[in-house]
C-alpha cells in the first residue's frame, strides 16, 4: 500500500469558496405524472450547504426529502418525474442545465450519495473490491490492479478490519454495519465536495448507528465536505448536524441552527415532532403523536399543508399558503438562519 | 437467497480454512457468489455429473467420430445390400439397416448433426433473444412495445408448422435446420431476458451505480446483465436438449436433415416400416437420441436447481 502516491489524497482546493455556497437549491419543484394525476412531491424547496457544513433534512415519509436529494443527484426517473421549475446550483453552476454526460461525470466524483439499505445498494454478483474499484475505473480510467489497491486503501480508511483479506468478498458476507461502511467508502472514494446521505443509519441497529455516524462525521471533517443528511431520526441529527431543515408536504416548514430548534421550535409541526420523542422523565405516560396522516401528494390541502393536523390551525391557515418567515426575537433582533413557514410563528416561538 | 448464502457460505469458509490453511486456499474458500455457490452445488450433484459426462462423450463423439469407429458412412463401400437388416453381431454391434449399412457407424456419425443443431441453435437463440430482451427491458417504453409485438408474431408460429413452411424447397442440413429452430425459438429467451431485466433494473444497486456516475452501457452490461442472466442460462441449457429432439422430429418428418446427410431422426424414419421385422434398426438410433436429449436436459435441470435458491 505504501507504493500508492499519497499526494492524490490531498483534498482538491474547493473551487467556490468566495461567497457562493457549495450547493444551493432554489425554489425547486418536482412532480410525478401518474395515472391518477400529478403528484407534487416537492413544492418550492430552497436550501444551501457550504463546504464542511452539515445540513440535516428532517421529515416524515413522503415529505419530499428523498425526492429533493434524487433531483440533486440527477437520478430521478424522468418520466414519470418532472422538474417544472427551480435551480440546483453546485459551485455556482446550474446542474439542471448541464448536458447529461457532464452531469454524469459530476455524479460520484463531485457529488456522491449514500443509500439507506447497503445490502440492496451493492451489486450481489460483484466483490466489494470490484465495486469500490469501479469508481476509479469509471472516473479515473485506472487499471484493474491499481483500482483494487485503491479499494483496499478505502476499506482501511472506513475501518474495515482485515481489508486486504476481505477485498475479494461479496456484499452478503459482510455485516450490516460493515456494508454501510463500504457504501460510505464508495461515496468517499473520489473525495467529492458534497455527500448526500439518505437515511444512512435507518437500517442499522442502534449501537452500529452511532459508529457509522461518527465515521461519517470524521471523514467529513477530514475532507471538508458538505453533507446533506436526510433522516427522520431527531437523535442522530442533534449530534452531527450544523443546521436543520424540516420538510412537510414537499415544502420546508422550518429552518434553524441545530440546537435552537430543540430549544424553541417555531413551527407547530416541529413542535409535534419534538414532543413525540420518548422521554425518560415522562415514563409511563402516553407518548404524544401528531394526529392524522401526511398529506396526499395528489391532493395537497389548500393553504398550509399541515392545517388538517395542526392543533393551532385558524381560518387563514386553510386559505393562505404561509411563506418562510424570518424568525426574530421578541424585540425584533434577527435570529440568523432561522425561518418558519407558519402564520403564527410568533405565538409558537414566543407564546 | 442471500439468507442461505450468508448462513452457509462463510461458515464453510472458516471451517475449511483454519489458521493452518494456506493463504491461497483461504482466498478460494471465501469467495461465494451465486455462481461459485452454484458450481459447488453442481460438483456434488450426481445428476449433473452423469449428465455432464454424457454430454462430454457426445461432444467428443461428434468432434472426432473416427476415434470410435473405423468406417465412415460416406465411403463408397460403406453399405452392402447383402447385409440388409442383419441383426447385431460381435463384429457389428448394432447390426445393419435395410441398405446394408453398419448402424453403429451411422449412429456415431449422426451425433455430429444433432450436436451442431443443438449448439448452434442455442447460441443463436441466446444471442438474438438475449440481446433483444436486454434492449427491450432496459429501454422500456415504445422500443419495448415494438420489440415485444414483433416477438409475439414469432411466438405465435408453431414449431413444426413453421419448420415445414420455412424448410420446404430448401436444402436440409444441420445449418438450415439450426436457422429454422433459432428463428422460431428466440422469442422464448427474449421474454425471459426481458422480464429478468425488468425485475433487476429498478434494484437499488442500479440506482446506486447511476448515482456514482456509471454510464448507461456500463450499468447495463456490468450491473444488470450478470444479475439477470441466470434464468436465461438455465432455459438455454434445457432447450439445447429440446432442440436436438426437435431436429430429430423435423428430420423424421422429412423436413429436416436430408439424405445423404445422416441424422438419428432420419434413421428412425427409415426403420419404422420394418420395426417388427428388424427392431434393432430403429432401437439403436432411438436410444442414442434419447440418451443425448436426456443428458442435456439433466445438465440443464441440475443447473436450474443450483441457480434457484428456493430449491436448496
Amino acid at each position: 500500500m505504501t507504493s500508492i502516491d499519497k499526494t492524490t489524497n490531498v483534498p482538491a482546493p474547493r473551487a467556490a469558496s468566495e461567497g457562493t455556497p457549495l450547493l444551493e437549491v432554489r425554489d425547486l419543484h418536482v412532480e410525478f405524472h401518474t395515472r391518477d394525476g400529478v403528484a407534487k412531491a416537492v413544492n418550492g424547496v430552497s436550501y444551501s450547504v457550504d463546504a464542511g457544513e452539515t445540513l440535516a433534512v428532517l421529515g416524515e415519509s413522503g415529505s419530499g426529502k428523498s425526492v429533493t436529494a434524487q433531483a440533486i443527484m440527477g437520478i430521478l426517473d424522468m418520466p414519470p418525474g418532472k422538474i417544472p421549475s427551480g435551480e440546483i446550483l453546485f459551485q455556482g453552476q446550474d446542474l439542471l442545465k448541464l448536458p447529461a454526460d457532464e452531469y454524469r461525470k459530476i455524479r460520484g466524483s463531485k457529488i456522491a450519495m449514500i443509500f439507506q439499505d447497503a445490502l440492496s445498494s451493492l451489486n450481489p454478483v460483484h466483490t466489494v473490491g470490484a465495486q469500490l474499484g469501479e469508481m476509479f475505473r469509471v472516473h479515473r480510467g485506472m487499471s484493474k490492479k491499481d483500482s483494487l489497491a485503491k479499494a483496499v486503501e478505502l476499506m482501511d480508511r472506513v475501518k474495515i478490519p482485515a481489508a486486504k483479506a476481505r477485498v475479494g468478498d461479496y456484499p452478503h458476507q459482510f455485516s450490516g454495519g460493515m456494508r454501510q461502511r463500504i457504501m460510505i467508502a464508495m461515496a468517499m472514494a473520489l473525495e467529492p465536495d458534497l455527500i448526500i446521505a439518505d437515511e444512512p443509519t435507518t437500517a442499522l441497529d442502534v449501537t452500529v448507528q452511532a459508529q457509522v455516524m461518527d465515521l461519517l462525521a470524521e471523514l467529513q471533517r477530514e475532507m471538508n465536505m458538505g453533507l446533506i443528511l436526510i433522516t427522520h431520526d431527531l437523535g442522530v441529527v442533534a449530534d452531527v448536524a450544523d443546521k436543520i431543515a424540516v420538510m412537510y408536504g414537499g415544502r420546508i416548514v422550518e429552518t434553524a441552527p441545530v440546537h435552537e430548534i430543540y430549544k424553541r421550535p417555531a413551527h407547530p409541526y416541529t413542535r409535534g415532532l419534538l414532543d413525540s420523542i420518548p422521554r425518560l422523565d415522562l415514563k409511563g405516560q402516553e407518548l404524544y403523536a401528531i394526529k392524522g396522516l401526511p398529506p396526499n401528494l395528489l391532493n395537497i390541502p389548500s393553504g398550509c399543508a399541515f392545517n388538517p393536523r395542526c392543533p393551532k390551525a385558524q381560518d387563514v391557515c386553510r386559505t393562505d399558503v404561509p411563506v418562510l418567515h424570518r424568525v426574530t426575537e421578541q424585540d425584533g433582533t434577527e435570529l440568523p438562519g432561522r425561518g418558519s413557514a407558519c402564520h403564527f410563528w410568533k405565538e409558537q416561538i414566543h407564546g | 437467497m442471500t439468507d442461505t448464502q450468508t448462513a452457509g457460505a462463510p461458515s464453510t469458509g472458516t471451517a475449511a480454512s483454519g489458521p493452518a490453511g494456506g493463504k491461497k486456499d483461504e482466498k478460494q474458500e471465501r469467495i461465494a457468489s451465486l455462481w461459485s455457490d452454484a458450481w459447488r452445488d453442481l460438483r456434488s450433484n450426481p445428476i449433473f455429473l452423469i449428465g455432464a459426462f454424457l454430454v462430454f462423450c457426445m461432444l467428443v463423439l461428434s468432434a472426432v467420430p473416427g476415434w470410435f469407429t473405423s468406417g465412415t458412412p460416406f465411403a463408397a463401400n460403406a453399405c452392402t445390400l447383402q447385409n440388409s437388416l442383419k441383426p447385431p453381431t460381435g463384429e457389428n454391434w448394432f447390426g445393419f439397416d435395410v441398405q446394408g449399412c453398419d448402424i453403429y457407424t451411422r449412429t456415431i456419425w449422426a451425433a455430429r448433426n444433432s450436436v451442431i443443431v443443438g449448439v448452434v441453435t442455442t447460441t443463436l437463440v441466446l444471442t438474438v433473444g438475449g440481446a433483444l430482451g436486454l434492449l427491450a427491458g432496459w429501454l422500456g417504453g415504445i422500443m419495448d412495445s415494438i420489440l415485444s409485438r414483433i416477438t409475439e408474431i414469432f411466438f405465435a408460429i408453431p414449431l413444426l408448422l413453421g419448420g415445414m413452411l420455412i424448410m420446404s424447397g430448401r436444402e436440409g442440413n444441420a445449418w438450415t435446420v439450426s436457422a429454422v429452430l433459432a428463428t422460431l425459438g428466440w422469442p422464448q429467451i427474449f421474454r425471459i431476458m426481458r422480464s429478468s431485466v425488468l425485475q433487476h433494473k429498478n434494484n437499488d444497486y442500479v440506482v446506486a451505480a447511476r448515482a456514482l456516475g456509471a454510464s448507461t452501457v456500463r450499468i447495463t452490461l456490468r450491473h444488470i446483465l450478470p444479475n439477470a442472466i441466470a434464468p436465461v442460462i438455465v432455459v438455454g441449457a434445457i432447450s439445447l436438449g429440446v432442440y436436438i429432439g426437435a431436429e430429430a422430429a423435423l428430420s423424421y418428418l422429412g423436413i429436416g436433415v436430408q439424405p445423404p446427410e445422416i441424422s438419428w431422426g432420419l434413421m428412425i424414419s427409415d426403420a419404422k416400416d420394418r420395426f417388427l421385422q428388424a427392431p434393432h434398426v430403429l432401437l439403436f438410433p432411438a436410444a442414442a437420441l434419447s440418451i443425448t436429449v436426456l443428458a442435456f436436459i439433466m445438465v440443464g435441470d441440475a443447473v436450474r436447481d443450483a441457480l434457484d435458491p428456493k430449491l436448496r
